[in-house]
């Protein structure tokens, strides 16, 4: 293992990208993902790779499109209002089914909002956003070095589903800094990118990057495939951690930094005897419903936690599936909920209020 | 404190960001006597930075200048026409607190004309656990990034080696040997060694031992 140094999150998942074998980068600035795309400038040229500049947030992510096209491991970074301009660009990747790597750190909105952290992007990122039915894979890191570990397994997951990998970071992960370690990882086996419009030296038939269909039936069928693929996805990649769930009256659910705000929260109601455990998604999607089916039939009810008026929650409860009350409470505008918030609102459900 | 009783008026604090300049300025400021004037210029950090820590300053008699739009989500880092005012009024201590790269330093440029008519201080903030800073070469390359951006020379070396919570001083240690090579190489005497409160290393320059001010909200 190489030794620690210490990274700020945007800095860390710049590196962990290089380190994956990402040799595009392709963005445009925004607060509080910036130095994403500085550091990738500083790298890039450096180790033979491209950094762009586009114009725009909407060239960026067709940059993007045309580089997976051709079968390359391309990544982009933007923060909300970013990512909303991107949306066009993801359909049409996810329609030509093309794996690449996209970061939204996240930022308060709606409009351009604010430049503080927010998780009220979550519904764009796990029920679409663009248009059409699709979905993408979306991680959510709590650390800088989960970070680093899940940038570097994007890009694989991504070619091994041919589908876009997110990762949703809000703007304290961005900007924090942890002591990271970059180890060399065993990437997956995957499957050679025969679908690559890379040239065919009069070798093979031509491949053809496309989203558009003239028949009704095929792109049913396509869509039909795609979705059993999700099912793969759904079978095989469900992330989560669940924290002192077992013996917990009251059941947290929180993801990214929200969740080691509620951790604090949690060991400071233990200390009160108020028995909290913690359901923390690394995956948004696929949705670790499972967790949440087994804690519902332990658990009194379950409080979800968030930097939004409320999104992640209707997944929970949509898990708990009217088994137990599921509360929520949360910040939004840029503001982060405190343990004593937290706790409060524990208490709050502890008293029937 | 013995090594503070030297300090210049003007004291200049630069270093990349995740250098901890930004805690070494708050530590050294409120480490003062009389009056002092701590001056957020950092232009590059849209959070974590002096900003949030405005409460315990002002509590302990320190003038905070911030600049106009810090810590609100107008993303326009505009300097505030009292900074002057650190240059005009020789009776208080000026620390200004610099924003992290070259770009960071280009702000100073601007002061330049003033901090050429009096001696000043400036420190450069090392934490040779970072990625740029890891070695000799990376520190003096960014070392004179900024200098040039800023049209100021560097007068003192700080060694704030850190891995944030993971620290030790074996990984002070290792910082400040890389540090004194920079020293040798430039010709920069080392001012410091910045580390956190409990650690006990020994080396030949003074300590600073730092109050961490800048929290995390977990």
């Amino acid at each position: 293992m190489a030794e620690k140094v210490l990274m700020k999150g945007n800095e860390a998942v710049a590196e962990a990208a290089i380190q994956a074998g990402c040799r595009l980068f392709f963005g445009y600035p925004i607060t509080p993902q910036t130095e994403v795309s500085a550091y990738m400038a500083k790298r890039m040229p450096k180790i033979g790779g491209t950094f762009l500049q586009a114009e725009s947030e909407v060239a960026a992510i067709n940059m993007v499109y045309g580089a997976a096209g051709a079968g390359a491991r391309v990544m982009t970074s933007s923060s909300s209002p970013g990512i909303s301009l991107k949306q066009e660009g993801i359909s049409y990747i996810v329609g030509s089914d093309l794996p690449c790597v996209i970061i939204n750190i996240v930022r308060g909105g709606p409009g351009l909002g604010g430049i503080q952290p927010a998780q009220s992007d979550y519904f764009q990122a796990v029920k679409g956003g663009g248009h059409g039915d699709y979905h993408l894979i979306v991680l959510a890191p709590s650390s800088i070095q989960e970070l680093v570990d899940m940038t570097q397994e994007a890009f694989d997951i991504a070619d091994q589903y041919r589908m876009p990998v997110m990762i949703m970071g809000d703007g304290m992960l961005g900007q924090m800094m942890e002591p990271v370690e970059f180890g060399a990882k065993e990437g997956r086996k995957l499957p050679e990118k025969t679908w690559a419009a890379n040239g065919t030296e009069g070798k093979r038939p031509r491949n053809i990057i496309n989203s558009l269909y003239i028949e009704a039936s095929d792109l049913e069928e396509l869509v039909l495939e795609r979705y059993e693929r999700y099912k793969e996805v759904e079978k095989n990649e469900v992330k989560v951690e669940e924290y002192m769930v077992e013996d917990a009256d009251y059941v947290i659910a929180a993801y990214g930094t929200i969740a080691r705000v509620a951790k604090t929260a949690i060991l400071a109601l233990r200390e009160e005897g108020i028995k909290v455990g913690l359901i923390r998604p690394i995956t948004l999607w696929p949705f670790p419903t499972e967790s949440f089916k087994k804690a519902a039939e332990t658990a009194k009810g379950f409080l979800t936690v968030e930097m939004s008026m409320g999104q992640m929650v209707e997944d929970v409860r949509l898990a708990v599936d009217g088994k137990k009350p599921v509360e929520f409470f949360g910040r939004t505008g840029g503001i982060v909920p405190t343990p004593d918030e937290i706790c409060d609102a524990i208490r709050k459900m502890k008293e029937g209020k | 404190m013995l090594y503070y009783s030297n300090m210049k008026r003007l004291n200049i604090i630069t270093g990349h960001f995740g250098s901890g300049k930004t805690e070494f300025a708050l530590n050294l400021a409120l480490a003062q006597k009389g009056q002092t004037t701590i001056v957020d210029m950092d232009t590059v950090n849209p959070y974590y930075r002096t900003a949030d820590a405005k409460e315990i300053l002002e509590s302990n008699g320190i003038r905070v200048i911030l600049p106009r739009f810090a810590n609100t989500n107008v993303d326009l880092p505009a300097l505030p026409s009292e900074i002057i005012s650190v240059f005009t009024n020789h009776e208080t201590t000026g620390i200004f607190d610099v924003g992290g790269d070259e770009d960071g330093a280009l702000a100073l440029g601007r002061y330049n004309p003033y901090f050429m008519k009096e001696p000043y201080e400036m420190y450069f903030v090392i934490n040779a656990r970072r990625p740029l800073t890891r070695t000799k070469e990376g520190i003096i390359e960014i070392l004179r990034e900024v200098e040039a951006a800023s049209r100021l020379s560097v007068t003192k070396l700080v060694n704030a080696t850190n891995l944030g919570p993971e620290t030790t001083a074996e990984i002070v240690l290792e910082g400040q040997s890389i540090v004194e090579e920079v020293s040798r190489m430039t010709g920069i005497p080392v001012g410091y060694t910045a580390i956190k409160k409990g650690l006990e290393i020994s080396v030949a320059n003074p300590i600073m031992p730092l109050e961490l001010y800048i929290k995390s909200p977990f």
